[in-house]
């Protein structure tokens, strides 16, 4: 089981939090799992689809496309960050 | 080096820290403060939201990143978050050394890194009801890159 987290505008778009879920073996890298996202269903597509809107944190550690996530714990989604 | 990170809903004491960095040896201390701003009265309140676990992990990064670039004696910062009215500080960053230029430089570093790598994110509340996220912006990016 994978924990996936969701922040700001990614976490009110998709009406969750959080959610544990065992992902398909066939998700290697950050980008297949950002791809797989968009194919589950529509608010899912409408939230990922955001075109470069949205990043990744794999165990905690910012992520990049190819990051791999085969033994991810965490694995977090939220839009450019803008604190301070 | 002393290092202090908090992540807060209430407000903190800047003399307090201040005093904290206050160490033997010290010579210069500087500090940053970030308050919410209200360009043109339509902000009812800023929303802080963060990513508890990686937040402290990520402004430890930073720390660390500054210490090896300056020689420090402490570093400090302090974010609020959750509901934050006009006025309201919402950060704090600050740096001791034993002289001013190490103490100014990387207190300056600490707050342009947290703008673009640590997990926090910014909705404005408006008095009218609505709200919007912040989006990331490119200046941000650019000052992170000139301490490249």
């Amino acid at each position: 089981m994978t924990k996936l987290l969701y922040f700001a505008w990614l976490r009110e778009k998709l009406g969750a939090a959080e959610e544990n879920i065992t992902l398909p073996t066939s998700l290697a890298t950050v980008a297949d799992l950002l791809a797989w996202q968009k194919t589950r269903g529509q608010k899912f597509a409408a939230a990922f689809g955001e075109k470069n809107q949205v990043r990744c944190a794999v165990d905690q550690d910012f992520a990049t496309p190819s990051t791999p996530i085969t033994s991810a714990r965490e694995i977090a989604f939220f839009p450019p960050v803008t604190g301070g | 080096m002393r290092r202090t990170i908090l992540i807060t809903k209430a407000d903190f004491d800047p003399g307090a820290e201040l005093e904290a960095l206050t160490l033997p040896g010290a010579g210069g201390i500087a500090s940053f403060i970030g308050t919410v701003r209200n360009d043109n009265g339509r902000l009812a309140a800023l929303h802080l939201e963060h990513y508890p676990g990686m937040t402290e992990r990520a402004l430890n990064n930073i720390i660390t990143e500054a210490s090896s670039r300056w020689p420090l004696l402490g570093c400090t910062i302090i974010h609020r978050v959750g509901r934050l009215t006009p006025g309201e500080r919402i950060v704090f960053t600050a740096a001791a050394s034993a002289h001013r230029q190490a103490a100014l430089a990387a207190t300056s570093f600490l707050i342009d890194w947290l703008k673009t790598s640590a997990p926090f994110w910014k909705r404005e509340d408006f008095s009218d009801g609505a709200s919007q996220w912040v989006e990331a912006k490119d200046s941000d990016e650019v000052e992170k890159e000139k301490w490249k």
